[in-house]
């Protein structure tokens, strides 16, 4: 009985022992883990920094009145007046529309002999 | 184990023959056995005594040699610990009201020589004066062929010129990282953001630090690594000051003026959406402080802040509102203001030398009568009108979070007399700057409170003691709108927002002293909208502006301070989410005939 309690308390230790050991190296693999997050982390903030400050810069409001000036024939923007606000009752409800389209231009489709892309 | 018996028979049977007492046998055999189960307990008490002190032994010596290991080796972060946000080392951002970015940090490169590891240093000395054409190249060859073993080249390089640096090949040329302050926007909002420039230098990085305007006011906040890099944020709007800056531009170009301050100030809160001063400067590129002339002159000067104008008319609301806050008046009671008046000796005239005769208090304020106003002040009396104009903030600098704001101090009367009373009555003779006018005019707008003004973002209404009852208030504001919509400052009306204010038309004193100028003057207008319900409060102040579409030069603020103010508001009100008063479709009516 006694040489028996002896046998499992060894055995106990070793499973112990066991345990620790790959418990400890999980962790230093998830502490160098950890340092390269925090590393990659840094480097995104760094990155997020500087294109903010692009973002920044390239919309500043001299460049935009620059490109709205130089694009006016395309965009047609005007500054902001008080004569472009609106009430709600001024805006007309979409028209309800039709229950059946008619088809005007059938066209027959088939994706026989195509081809993934 | 064998006991012995305390009464062994056959000792006992030999002593009763010996006839001996058999007790003494049992004594004898008592003590023998008390000294054994002595000797077992000592000996047991030892051995525990022994492990004890083995124990102790050990553990002091495990804590001792923690104790030498923590002390002889190199502290180290915890690597194991859960952080959240890391300690960030760079200069804080600074934000509009809506987050938009004023002033980052990037990373850049600054460039350095080591002349003793340099191969071909006269090449070198070419090849870096054709990048860099403000470097001078007697003096690169003298460094580099000369016993220094270091030189600054540049402070901050731009990738593309990095690029061309590598390319001359030379290894004596090295770069060192920098964090530089960069502001997108240009010159927009110059003079509050002020500056930065590099403090301590080293080859790995340098110290960035705040040279004016708020980046000095909060440089050791900016600086703060506990603030982890949360962003400053300001109370300016950065559309709204583009747009303000755009039209006081085109302003001061139109009536060739030559320089123009606007405040857009919030009248509960005290934020401060826009503070413009042209001519500006890019903090980018700060411009060095003159060294000779009028300080004025220089695009750093702040004309808002640091510029202590007589502010002119606009002044006149101040004397009426507390005329009537005294009692002594009510917006309809006429005063006579026909001349001649002379105080002390000096002759109060008006201008263009006109007579209006009686008119009501509100007239006064509309019609901008200096004899009205000056019958106004001399009622009040001097020390009651000191009193009231100090505690309305026209006697200290207003403490806005620049640095620049110390300088905006007050110019007062030596004596307050009663000439001078009278002159300040109607805003000679007291010099304050525009920023000291909108908070003034700020207690009209939100019912008679103090409001500090601030460059700060707030979570809400910042009022402080009362300075007029809310009565008064209503009534100044009541002549305010009526200068627009009657009086002096006719092309302030903005369809849509009922706009009040005040003109102002002073005349810009000589320098040196000896009177004023008759062709150089400050115009003001001084104005709140929309009247119905107080948001904000506008000062547009134009230096030496003149117009010139008439047949004469003109050069009252109702002809140059209030169209640029009033185009101003038009531009900025649909910004700032206030909906024009305009009714476009009677729809009341409809409902009511459909009955």
């Amino acid at each position: 009985m006694r040489s028996l309690l002896y046998v499992l308390t060894f055995l106990t230790v070793i499973a112990a022992a066991f345990w620790a050991y790959h418990e400890n190296y999980k962790t230093q693999a998830a502490l160098a883990k950890a340092q390269s997050v925090r590393s990659d982390i840094s480097d995104a903030r760094a990155r997020l920094a500087v294109l903010k400050a692009e973002w920044a810069y390239l919309n500043r409001p001299d460049r935009l009145r620059d490109l709205v000036e130089v694009n006016y024939e395309r965009l047609g923007l005007m500054p902001f007046e008080p004569d472009q606000f609106g009430r709600v009752d001024q805006i007309a409800y979409p028209e309800e529309p039709e229950d059946d389209l008619p088809i005007t231009y059938p066209v027959e489709i088939s994706s026989a002999g195509a081809q993934e892309p | 184990m064998i006991r012995t018996p305390l009464r062994p028979l056959a000792r006992i049977l030999d002593a009763r023959r010996k006839g001996e007492n058999p007790d003494a046998i049992e004594r004898e055999n008592l003590r023998i056995r008390q000294e054994q189960m002595r000797d077992t307990a000592r000996s047991r008490a030892e051995g525990r005594l022994l492990v004890m002190a083995i124990m102790f032994f050990c553990a002091f010596t495990v804590v001792g040699l923690r104790m030498g290991n923590l002390a002889a080796s190199e502290p180290a972060e915890p690597r194991a610990q859960v952080s959240g946000a890391s300690i960030i080392a760079s200069r804080a951002d600074i934000v509009d009201r809506k987050g938009r970015i004023l002033a980052t940090n990037m990373e850049t490169v600054s460039l350095y020589a080591h002349p003793q590891q340099m191969i071909d240093p006269l090449r070198s000395a070419t090849e870096l004066v054709k990048i860099f054409p403000e470097l001078d190249e007697d003096r690169l060859r003298k460094d580099f062929t000369g016993k220094r073993k270091f030189v600054w080249l540049r402070k901050k390089l731009s990738p593309e010129q990095k690029q061309l640096v590598h390319d001359i090949g030379e290894p004596g040329l090295l770069f060192g990282p920098r964090e530089m302050r960069l502001y997108p926007n240009g010159a927009l909002a110059s003079h509050v953001l002020g500056g930065a420039s590099f403090g301590r230098e080293g080859v790995h990085s340098a110290e960035v630090i705040g040279t004016a305007g708020i980046e000095k006011f909060f440089d050791a906040e900016l600086r703060d690594p506990a603030r982890e890099g949360a962003p400053l944020e300001l109370s300016l709007d950065l559309t709204v000051q583009a747009v303000a800056e755009r039209v006081l531009l085109g302003g001061m170009k139109l009536l060739n003026a030559k320089g123009a301050a606007s405040v857009l100030m919030d009248v509960q809160t005290g934020e401060v959406i826009s503070i413009a001063s042209l001519p500006d400067f890019d903090p980018n590129d700060r411009p060095r402080p003159l060294t000779e002339g009028e300080a004025a002159d220089s695009p750093l000067f702040n004309r808002a802040v640091q510029g202590v104008y007589e502010l002119g008319s606009t002044f006149k609301v101040f004397a009426a509102a507390q005329a009537l806050e005294l009692g002594l008046v009510n917006p309809d009671t006429v005063i006579d203001t026909s001349g001649p008046m002379k105080v002390a000796g000096f002759r109060i005239g008006e201008f263009d030398n006109k007579n209006y005769g009686p008119l009501s208090v509100s007239d006064i304020i509309v019609k901008s009568s200096n004899r009205g106003t000056g019958r106004l002040a001399l009622s009040i009396g001097p020390e009651r009108q000191q009193e009231f104009l100090k505690r309305l903030g026209f006697f200290e600098p207003i403490p806005l979070e620049i640095v620049e704001a110390e300088g905006g101090k007050p110019l007062l009367p030596k004596k307050w007399t009663e000439l001078s009373s009278v002159t300040i009555s109607y805003g000679h003779g007291l010099s304050s700057s525009p920023l000291h006018l909108a908070a003034g005019y700020a207690a009209f707008a939100n019912g008679g409170h103090k409001v500090e003004p601030t460059l700060l973002k707030q979570s809400g209404p910042q009022l402080g003691p009362r300075l007029m009852s809310e009565r008064t208030a209503a009534q100044s504001l009541d002549m305010l709108r009526k200068v627009v919509t009657d009086g002096t400052a006719s092309f302030g009306e903005v369809a849509g927002y009922s706009v009040g204010g005040k003109t102002g038309t002073a005349d810009k004193p000589k320098p040196r002293g000896g009177g004023y100028y008759d062709d150089k003057v400050i115009n003001t207008f001084a104005s709140v909208f929309p009247t119905n319900d107080p948001k904000y409060v506008l000062i547009v102040t134009l230096d030496e502006p003149v117009e010139t579409s008439g047949s004469e030069p003109r050069r009252t603020a109702g002809w140059t301070a209030v169209p640029v103010a009033a185009e101003m508001i038009r531009r900025i009100a649909p910004l700032l989410g206030l909906r024009p008063e305009v009714e476009t479709r009677h729809l009341d009516g409809m409902i009511n005939t459909s009955n």
